[in-house]
């Protein structure tokens, strides 16, 4: 029994198309926390890509900040309906971090600095669909935005790209991550409006 | 800059699932031992979902997500609950 | 909804007719969930600024720069409408009045709405439990309810009431302007009476933190002091 609220339309869905069904624009970059901002020193970061819980590679600051990176500009949206267009970036594409790494695992555990964790088929992170982004903007990333850096993967809703990450894990099964195991899709696409599980 | 809340915040969505007031329960937090009154958890959120930390250890006690669906419940970071029996105060 | 009323440039007070309603404790909220056409749904917690009046309860919503729900119940909702509203929820942040326990109570900006709520339930009541509200406002025009606190501080037994300015002061007000400090709390404890006080303390989540420190710092019992925050600066 829904009773809509007279002259209530919640911010105004923009019907600009690059905007997916049921988000609106907007300038700011709010930011959601599920926990307190982890403070990671960089001299202590470390990133890894692992199978199962064997690390296949590792990356301390300096060496990962070495690595050929790129310029990034995409729009992102949030499953809280708000997306930004044309947010700039700089990081390393996951295709050159899995470049040598030989698998036969479908399915990626992101894992993030603070115990956060998010599920993702391994074939979205790669073809220049995703990135580990250490600047925003043209400044360092940052920690309330995921830094000292954070997953990048704009063609699915923001909660994909895990903040304050530490490792992508290469697992055989799409277990469900943080969000994900309590309500949210396990895919997340904002084009076809994949918010919750059964969308 | 995180924004969070208290244990406060969940009283509403937990309403529509207890039938006790669950936010003057006692909750211990499996991952450190610590026994707090699940209104003094510390509440991230509302956004995707709720999530009352330990105010010890920081560790997730209680997540709760509302969905077109329904709610979303996760007690897993939690041992155990101790509801008082308490005797309704008589309102005026 | 049966009534709306200014409080400041930027706080209105809603009054709101809920059937079968049967009272609250002071210090309680109620969710209101908002729902647009599109089924897009927003719920948010506004505390209870008053003992109800049989069915009719009031909250009072501070209007925040880009707030879709307080910018809608400030500016657009009308008197007529109807309104979704869960509630009385939380029984921790409670004042009760058979405790006789001395009461401080500490307000950042609109963190004294369920705090009026236990000085209007106290008044009600006629009950003379020592209060003392330190009310933090960024200037004299943000005090919220400051015609009646001022008329409930100038009877007898009244609460006493101490606003702090954070940026103007007005020109009587002998303390500078500024954020909360730790002598502003020392005074207010020392005035409740010797008695260990029982501590609410409500406002932007840095606020209260802020606030409780103070407290502890000042020897209060951190199972004395209760917390209720808004989130935000």
């Amino acid at each position: 029994m829904v009773h809509v609220t007279r002259g209530f339309t919640g911010r105004h869905p923009a019907t600009d198309d690059r905007l997916p069904p049921g988000q609106y624009l907007t300038d700011d970059f709010p930011v959601l926390s599920a926990g307190p901002t982890p403070a990671i020193r960089r001299d202590e970061w470390t990133f890894s890509v692992r199978d199962g819980d064997q690390a296949l590679r590792s990356w301390t600051w300096d060496e990962f900040t070495a690595l050929p990176a790129e310029d990034i500009t995409v729009d992102i949206h949030c499953v809280t309906r708000w997306s930004r267009l044309d947010t700039t970036w700089r990081g390393v594409a996951i295709d050159d971090l899995l470049a040598d790494v030989d698998t036969a695992a479908e399915y990626v555990l992101a894992r993030s600095y603070g115990g956060y964790t998010t599920n993702l088929p391994l074939e979205d992170l790669l073809d220049g669909k995703a990135w580990i982004a250490y600047e925003h903007d043209g400044d360092d990333l940052p920690a309330e935005h995921g830094g000292p850096a954070r997953l990048l993967v704009p063609h699915l809703y923001l909660w994909k790209s895990a903040k304050w990450i530490k490792s992508l894990d290469l697992v055989d099964d799409d277990d469900p991550g943080f969000w994900e195991s309590l309500g949210y899709h396990d895919y997340g696409d904002p084009w076809r409006e994949q918010r919750y599980q059964g969308d | 800059m995180s924004e969070h809340r208290d244990g406060n915040a969940l009283a509403g969505p937990l309403a529509d699932i207890f039938t006790a007031e669950a936010t003057t329960a006692q909750v211990r937090c499996r991952a450190c031992g610590l026994s707090t009154t699940l209104a003094q958890l510390v509440v991230y959120g509302p956004e995707p979902g709720l999530v009352g930390r330990c105010p010890g250890c920081t560790e997730y006690v209680i997540r709760v997500a509302t969905t077109p669906s329904g709610t979303w419940l996760d007690l897993g970071g939690a041992t155990s609950f101790h509801f008082t029996s308490t005797v309704d105060v008589p309102i005026r | 909804m049966t009534g709306s009323r200014a409080e400041t440039a930027t706080a209105h007070t809603l009054s709101l007719r809920v059937d079968e309603w049967s009272g609250h404790l002071p210090g309680q909220h109620v969710d209101v969930r908002l729902t647009a056409p599109d089924g897009y749904q927003a719920v948010r917690s506004y505390s209870l600024a008053a003992p109800a009046d049989d069915c009719v309860i009031e909250i009072t919503v501070q209007r925040l720069p880009g707030g879709e729900v307080s910018a809608f119940l400030t500016d657009i909702a009308m008197i007529g409408d109807e309104l979704e509203v869960r509630g009385p929820l939380g029984n921790w942040f409670v004042w009760d009045q058979d405790d006789p326990s001395p009461v401080l109570l500490v307000a950042g900006g609109s963190g004294v709405v369920p705090l009026m709520s236990m000085i209007r339930a106290r008044d009600e009541a006629d009950i003379q439990t020592p209060f003392h509200l330190i009310h933090s406002v960024r200037t004299p025009q943000d005090r919220i309810y400051g015609d009646e606190l001022t008329r409930l501080a100038a009877q007898a037994g009244g609460p006493s009431v101490t606003w702090l300015y954070t940026r103007t002061a007005p020109p009587t007000e002998t303390r500078p302007p500024g954020r909360l400090r730790q002598n502003d709390l020392d005074d207010g404890s020392s005035r409740t009476s010797g008695a260990t006080p029982t501590c609410f303390i409500c406002g932007p989540t840095g606020f209260v933190e802020e606030a409780a420190n103070h407290l502890l710092a000042a020897g209060h019992h951190a199972d004395r002091i209760r917390t209720e925050r808004f989130g935000g600066r």
